[in-house]
């Protein structure tokens, strides 16, 4: 347990997504070609479409540490879902950013209603909001119950969400897979993805074990009296 | 289905007994709407457009002042504790107090109509339609809205909690029924009334669903 809490892996695995990721960069900002129409603007599309598909899989997995919780009541899972909340609220605001960014000069406007960008902010939303009802709450286990139990409707939710903004309005282009962009994008997008993913997997590893360490210290029992009055003792003879 | 008639005449009997609070509460959200109207200006093609926003936000706010009441009533004297330990299933009381919840939302919206008519000159003749669509957006909003208020009633800063939880999550609710309600006072050339109906019932279907499942964790744990 203690070999496996030291280990080194989630700090080697972000250090090679972080390199990745350098590497992918470099190729989609100086080695790719300029988009046709857009031109160097497209050039987000290599953080943006992988920040899009891993915030989707942080929360995802969100969603499966709260099941895997309330099944198996293990802490393990708690801290996990802590670690994927955090993670995937922070790609989302990424995510949010990064499309204003790109919408200003391409649609002339920073936001739009369209319903991937209403369904992410909302996202952002619904799961700051778990976020902070963890911030709330002081006993361990209702706090890991109850965002676990609000984590699996929140993601129940994201589904009715982008239908209902879909009907409302829509405006996005469609979505980027390796079909719809040209093969000279692909290497750039594929190792970006990879990059941000090993960044986020070993980011959300490490906070796990953090959460899982601030547990330890508020589920460890207090000190025993006696060792306290013990120490107390020592102190007053040692004064005298 | 006898523990959750039970409940809900427990939880009706409760609302009935504690009606000065519901008055408030309609009074909070008549002023909002009287707010909504003053933030648009005179324009009275502006205000009907507007309207059926207006009274969904209305009911929203208030509503997140009648779900977090709904539960704390239950915290006082640790009477929740009591409830868990008749013989009756969580899922009963979930299901008891999220119907008392929705009549009384339901309620605070028909009240709220006659509001959004004088203030925005909104009015429609389809009443019936207008009452489904009243039901239907109060049941998408009491399912979650119970579910959440029983874990906010529990904690530090139960009332930033319960609007920052429920308000992203109702979110298809807000849409669906602020689109319905337009039609139905706007008109409905192209008969959009039905799938927009169909939405906030889908939403409900999920939430109660979803609601009666994890209910029992939320205050049993």
């Amino acid at each position: 347990m203690a070999a496996a809490s030291q280990s080194r892996a989630p700090v080697l695995l972000v250090a090679s997504g972080a390199a990745l990721l350098c590497i992918g960069s470099y190729w989609g900002l100086a080695k790719a070609p300029a988009e046709v129409y857009m031109g160097d603007v497209q050039r987000i599309m290599y953080v943006h479409v992988p920040t899009a598909w891993n915030a989707m899989l942080a929360l995802t997995f969100a969603f499966a540490c709260a099941v895997a919780f309330l099944v198996t009541e293990s802490w393990k899972w708690d801290n996990r879902l802590e670690a994927a909340i955090e993670m995937g609220v922070v790609l989302s605001l990424l995510l949010c950013t990064q499309g204003a960014i790109w919408a200003k000069p391409t649609w002339g406007v920073w936001w739009d209603w369209d319903p991937r960008l209403t369904t992410t902010a909302v996202m952002v939303f619904a799961f700051g909001g778990i976020l902070a009802l963890r911030a709330f709450v002081d006993d361990p286990m209702k706090r890991a119950v109850w965002s676990a139990v609000a984590c699996i409707v929140a993601f129940a939710d994201v589904p009715i969400v982008y239908f209902s903004v879909r009907w409302w309005n829509s405006l996005h282009q469609a979505q980027s897979t390796p079909e719809t962009v040209s093969k000279a994008f692909h290497s750039p997008l594929r190792i970006n993805a990879f990059g941000i993913l090993f960044v986020c997997t070993g980011l959300v590893a490490l906070r796990a074990r953090v959460a899982g360490l601030r547990l330890r210290s508020e589920i460890a029992p207090p000190l025993p009296e006696q060792k306290a009055s013990g120490a107390a003792a020592r102190a007053a003879g040692s004064a005298s | 289905m006898r523990d959750v008639l039970v409940a809900l005449r427990k939880d009706l009997l409760l609302q009935w007994r504690g009606r000065a609070q519901v008055v408030a509460i309609f009074t909070f959200g008549a002023a909002t709407l009287l707010l909504f109207s003053l933030a648009i200006g005179p324009d009275s093609a502006s205000l009907r457009q507007h309207a059926a926003g207006f009274l969904w936000l209305g009911l929203l706010l208030a509503s997140t002042l009648s779900l977090a009441e709904g539960f704390e009533r239950e915290m006082e004297e640790q009477a929740l504790e009591g409830l868990l330990l008749l013989p009756a299933s969580a899922r009963a009381l979930y299901f008891g107090k999220a119907i008392a919840n929705c009549a009384q939302l339901a309620l605070l919206g028909a009240a709220l109509v006659p509001v959004t008519v004088v203030l925005y000159d909104a009015g429609t003749t389809r009443l019936l339609p207008l009452g489904g669509v009243i039901l239907l957006g109060t049941a998408g909003l009491s399912a979650p809205g119970t579910l959440y208020s029983a874990m906010t009633a529990q904690t530090r800063g139960r009332h930033t909690l319960l609007p920052l939880l429920l308000f992203p999550l109702v979110v298809p609710v807000l849409l669906a029924a602020v689109k319905a309600t337009s039609l139905l006072i706007l008109g409905d050339p192209m008969g959009q009334l039905r799938p927009w109906a169909s939405l906030l019932a889908a939403f409900a279907v999920l939430h109660w669903a979803l609601g009666g499942l994890l209910f029992a964790r939320v205050v049993e744990d």
